[in-house]
């Protein structure tokens, strides 16, 4: 295995993006990546995208894209799942490097989420539960995390007021990100004020649904020439899959794909979670934030939401989260967040997040999960 | 509509037909071909009594297209007396009544309509037991 790292980052704006289609946004972040990285070729793209088939009736994206940005001709796939399409996208990116199959490779995620009526797009999320068991019930996704989030309230004893600074950080940090779908901060206040979904998650604890595109370009460490001062490595890149029901799993309450690839990861990176300066984490609900942050050993097991509400998550803390505003102030266009995650941890570690940037960063995870974390996939970087 | 798809879950929709493991007797609810426990393949058809106790649950305001006709209405997950978790509508009880730890026993109700037709989906619900256990 080669070693692989990222040399160009590119992102569209995550809002609703009612005037682009998703090959547009798509385009523009790759071309983004294309330029940030000074090449005009690639050997394959690999495009994240959960719902592209569902929402906006176009699947072979591979293709599409690769078409659409002057690449006709290259290997060029979709990858699914579910929400940790882009981070499955990634993962598959790096092996092809890794493998020492291709010198030059492009991993894009792309969503649109907005073509078509909220109802719609809502029983298009839940798909990524199990369509026998859950979906038929009428159980949204949200509903899913709704249930974790009582029961964890209920066995740890928690309010949940305790889970504010997971919404309040992530909106700080958005405030600096252009990129951002919500850039303002909010308060405490507001958060005591928002509108129950499903209770006790309200919209403050879920990310927004939103369009966007975000691109890497990936190649061989040994061979990146010109590129080599602003270049990311790859330490660890891991996946791991759990039950994809909630009903199936021997302890809802613990998110065991997250332990594995997170486990697989740290191995692979010969770091340990205390050495992990900044954490991009699945912050699609703020359970799920606790959960994340408890099976990647940041946190006892019950204990994630008192490190927020220690102050431990911002960018001066000892684990800062969500670092350009997160799933939940960036945006969750669902299958490209995984690359999101990624492109702001090369922010970090080149030194160029501005106002956001943590301190002293050498070593960033990203972590992106399909489902209510049925797939984890955790990427570790280093500069 | 896939007519097939919900024929062929009848079993489990109507009598919440499971498998038991012929090999080490773990129980589930969905029917498994392999045990998750010894890998076995020899399960056996398993029927749950319905009942169990609340595990967790929330209510559906914003439902997901297909499902608007109960809204709001509350889903929960059930730890059934066999052991084996189930996730499904809470019915026939005010919100303000629901409780984590609460009796509660399987029912049978239209899940949702498909389609002009109307094809209606029946299973599974769970209500609270008002008498005993
Ligand atoms: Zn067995």
């Amino acid at each position: 295995m080669q070693s692989v790292s990222v040399v160009g980052i590119g992102q569209t704006k995550v809002k609703e993006h009612w005037d682009r289609s998703l090959r547009e946004l798509a385009v523009q972040a790759i071309l983004g990546a294309m330029q940030d990285a000074r090449v005009d070729h690639a050997d394959a793209l690999y495009v994240g995208n959960m719902l592209s088939g569902e929402l906006t009736a176009q699947e072979n994206l591979g293709a599409l894209i690769a078409d659409a940005v002057g690449l006709r001709g290259i290997e060029a796939l979709k990858v699914e799942a579910a929400c940790g399409s882009g981070g499955a996208a990634l993962r598959a990116g790096y092996l092809a490097i890794a493998s020492g199959e291709y010198d030059v490779v492009i991993v894009a995620g792309a969503e649109k989420l907005t073509e078509s009526s909220n109802c719609y797009a809502t029983a298009s999320l839940a798909m990524a539960a199990d369509a026998d068991y859950e979906a038929i019930h009428g159980i949204s996704f949200v509903a899913l995390n709704a249930l974790l989030m009582r029961r964890y309230m209920h066995e740890y004893d928690l309010v949940p007021e305790d889970f504010a600074a997971f919404s309040i950080n992530a909106h700080a940090n958005a405030a600096h990100n252009p990129y951002a779908m919500f850039p303002a901060p909010i308060t405490l206040a507001q958060y005591q004020r928002a509108r129950p979904v499903s209770e006790p998650i309200s919209v403050m604890d879920s990310a927004p649904m939103g369009d966007g595109a975000a691109a890497l370009v990936l190649m061989p460490t040994e061979r990146l020439n010109g590129n080599r001062n602003r270049a990311v490595k790859i330490a660890a890149s891991a996946v791991a899959t759990d039950a994809l029901a909630l009903h199936a799993r021997r302890d809802p309450l613990w998110f065991g794909a997250v332990e594995l690839s997170a486990k697989k990861a740290y191995a692979q990176a010969g770091v340990t979670p205390q050495e992990i300066d900044l954490f991009e984490v699945h912050d699609a609900f703020s359970i799920m934030s606790v959960m994340s942050l408890e099976a990647a050993g940041l946190a006892e097991r019950g204990r994630g939401a008192y490190l927020a509400r220690e102050g431990e998550i911002g960018i001066q803390g000892r684990v800062p989260i969500s670092t350009m505003g997160g799933l939940k102030a960036r945006g969750h266009p669902v299958g490209a967040t995984g690359v999101y995650q990624a492109v702001e941890v090369v922010q970090q570690l080149r030194g160029e997040a501005g106002k956001n940037q943590v301190p002293n960063a050498h070593i960033g995870m990203a972590q992106s999960l399909g489902g209510v974390a049925a797939n984890a996939v955790t990427h570790i970087f280093v500069n | 509509m896939d007519l097939a798809r919900h024929w062929r879950l009848k079993d489990q929709r109507y009598r919440l037909e499971g498998t038991v493991c012929a090999e080490c007797g773990a129980k589930f609810f969905p029917p498994r071909q392999v045990c998750t426990e010894c890998k076995s393949t020899n399960l056996k058809p398993h029927e749950f009594a319905g009942r169990g106790e609340l595990y967790s649950f929330t209510t559906v305001s914003a439902p997901p297209s297909g499902h608007e006709e109960f809204v709001p209405y509350i889903v929960g997950m059930v730890k059934l007396d066999e052991g084996p978790l189930v996730e499904a509508q809470i019915t026939d009880v005010n919100p303000a009544d629901v409780k984590i730890g609460q009796r509660v026993e399987m029912v049978t109700r239209k899940l949702r309509a498909y389609g002009d037709d109307g094809v209606i989906v029946y299973g599974y619900k769970f209500r609270p037991i008002v008498n005993g256990s």
